[in-house]
């Protein structure tokens, strides 16, 4: 190696170490001030460490029935969003892998088409009206049964599959829908668990759908529920007029909460079970975006 | 259910036989009738929240009416009215600016960096270093736009926000900036912060071309003594053209998508709007805010008419070159 070589090598190193430390220490911080007195934080000068350590604003957090709520809301939409969301494609896209499917070069365009053009928010926002779906916990499930995308790598995956087994199964008197889900489900455990992973993602991250189609309290998920307080500078305004009371208030008042620290506490907790599953899945995700950029 | 339905249905009607070995097209359906079914599932769905919405698109040259619900027709006809009164809204020079500049910078600085990140890490021998540094940057990828603009404004804001609290160490500033009520600091803002979410996750798909790289090329290369800087710029870059190629023509298609999730969250303040709104943010403020649906709706298709000549002349430019999407 030559000295520009060393030169060059020494210099990548430190600009990799500077952009890890880059996407690390937001996190890092956000921590520490989540774990800090509110009134303390505001005087300035946390960084790395807490100065006054404290759990009150967990506390204060997860006192807050709305906050619980919420939390269901998204664990439930999660789960049962991505199970049915990753069934349904993976049905549709079975029948599409099977090379005796008639039409398929219709169906195929059909489904093609909506990757390139799409109605766009307003006319998607008047179908969910009309449909009744406003204001309804369907309204997560129903519109993300199918992805075409997911739908496209799950038939390409079917289609590496080989043939003989699914062809022995039905000599044997299996039914296609009997293939599918005795034959082709099990064999498929990474790309289910890498679409899979990616759908959950999309529902615990969703926080626009629900600011446009529910005006019910009890039916926003956390993620909309964290985007009012920030936009709030009030943490009464926050959480609600009605999910507030005076005890609640003087609570704050007394492990003196700030809005500041209150919002460090629910990044941490929102964000928590992603960062704990992260590294488990990392080599899924990696996996699936290679399959994904296989083109056809 | 609906199985044993179709079966019935089915059952009525009379066989046709052209010869023995030759079955007529409703038995060769019937007979896989099943997978018609698994894939009729998806056809419906697709039908009505992918098809019905393109179609809605027509109350744009209406004057809408929520109340007609599904009788659209019942809505009058105007023409070009709401495309007229966009192009001559007070805002549509502003907004059209705002969106090509912020998908324009973008584009300059979001796109070029994951590839720079992923001919970075080529470099790295230690694997154990490698992983460590692909894990950690992959991570605000899977973060939402609320967590990270929350983490954002942590950072910047003057209330012991970390970036003033480094400045005023370092002693380049005095007193703390309110980054993000100052119009001036936006743009920037908005651009680190896209770049800093998805630099690693984008980086995955060069990594990956790279790794495809014949070996004994550097090999050869080494022998002839040229420099890594030398090899990457000349076996590296050059190998994985196709890919960057591809990437660069999908990123032409969306250049009216400035944004919308990260602007909503980090342009809270209105008075950022004369360099934070772009069409998608203004469509939704617009329509959905402000319930002028059929005007929403024009806008939207505007934007839509010009992606698709973008993208069809972006796509027909890389033809040219051999690399093109379809």
């Amino acid at each position: 190696m030559g000295y520009s070589d060393r030169v060059m090598v020494v210099a990548i190193y430190v600009l990799l170490i500077l952009l890890s430390f880059s996407a690390l220490y937001p996190f890092w911080n956000t921590i520490v001030v989540s774990f800090n007195v509110g009134l303390d934080t505001a005087k300035g000068g946390i960084t790395f460490w807490p100065r006054q350590f404290t759990w009150s604003n967990y506390e204060v957090f997860f006192s807050n029935r709305g906050i619980l709520n919420a939390f269901m809301i998204t664990i439930l939409r999660t789960i049962i969003g991505s199970i049915s969301a990753i069934f349904v494609t993976a049905l549709v896209a079975y029948s599409m892998s099977r090379s005796q499917l008639m039409g398929r070069k219709y169906y195929t365009f059909y489904f093609i088409f909506t990757m390139y053009f799409g109605g766009g928010l307003i006319p998607t926002f008047l179908l969910i009206n009309s449909l009744g779906l406003m204001n309804n916990f369907l309204v997560y499930i129903i519109p993300g049964l199918i992805s075409v995308w997911n739908m496209i790598i799950f038939r390409t995956f079917f289609k590496s599959l080989p043939v003989g087994i699914e062809e022995s199964a039905q000599i044997d008197g299996c039914s296609n829908m009997g293939v599918f889900l005795r034959i082709v489900l099990p064999l498929s455990g990474p790309v289910i668990a890498t679409l899979g992973l990616f759908t959950a993602i999309a529902h615990w991250n969703d926080w626009f759908a629900p600011t446009i189609y529910i005006t019910n309290e009890k039916l926003l998920p956390i993620q909309t529920i964290l985007r009012r307080i920030l936009n709030s500078n009030l943490i009464n305004e926050a959480f609600g007029s009605g999910n507030i009371d005076s005890a609640m208030g003087e609570r704050l008042a007394q492990k003196s909460i700030t809005n500041k620290s209150i919002i460090s506490a629910a990044i941490m907790v929102v964000s928590l079970p992603i960062i704990a599953v992260y590294p488990f899945v990392q080599k899924y995700f990696v996996k699936g975006v290679m399959i994904g950029s296989l083109k056809e | 259910m609906s199985q044993v339905k179709a079966k019935e249905n089915f059952k009525s009607i009379p066989p046709k036989r052209r010869s023995v070995n030759e079955k007529s097209f409703l038995q060769r359906l019937w007979k896989q009738i099943d997978l018609q079914l698994m894939v009729w599932v998806g056809v419906l769905l697709i039908f009505v929240f992918s098809y019905i919405p393109m179609y809605g698109v027509i109350t744009g040259f209406m004057d809408y009416s929520i109340f007609t619900g599904a009788r659209i027709f019942e809505n009058p006809w105007v023409g070009f009215k709401h495309f007229e009164s966009f192009f001559n809204a007070p805002q549509f020079d502003t907004i059209m600016r705002n969106t090509l500049v912020i998908s324009l910078l973008k584009f300059l600085i979001g796109f070029p960096a994951p590839i720079i990140l992923a001919l970075m890490l080529n470099e790295v021998r230690r694997r154990f270093f490698k992983r460590t540094i692909q894990t950690i940057t992959y991570l605000p990828y899977f973060m939402s736009w609320v967590i990270v603009g929350s983490m954002v404004m942590s950072l910047l804001s003057t209330d012991n926000g970390s970036i003033n609290i480094f400045l005023q160490t370092l002693g380049i500033i005095d007193e703390p900036i309110n980054f993000l009520s100052e119009r001036n600091y936006f743009w920037g803002i908005l651009v680190t912060t896209n770049v800093w979410k998805d630099i690693g996750f984008n980086s995955i798909i060069y990594l990956a071309a790279i790794a495809g790289v014949n070996p004994s090329l550097y090999e050869a290369a080494e022998m002839d003594g040229a420099s890594k800087f030398k090899q990457m710029y000349l076996i590296t870059i050059p190998t994985i053209m196709p890919i960057i190629i591809i990437f660069m023509i999908l990123q032409m298609g969306s250049l009216l998508n400035a944004g919308f999730e990260d602007i909503l969250i980090l342009a809270q303040n209105p008075s950022l709007r004369p360099v934070s709104d772009v069409i998608d943010t203004y469509v939704y403020r617009i329509g959905i805010l402000n319930q002028r649906y059929d005007y929403g709706v024009a806008v939207g298709l505007f934007k839509a008419v010009v992606s698709i000549i973008l993208l069809t002349s972006a796509n027909y430019l890389a033809r040219r070159t051999g690399n093109s999407l379809w």
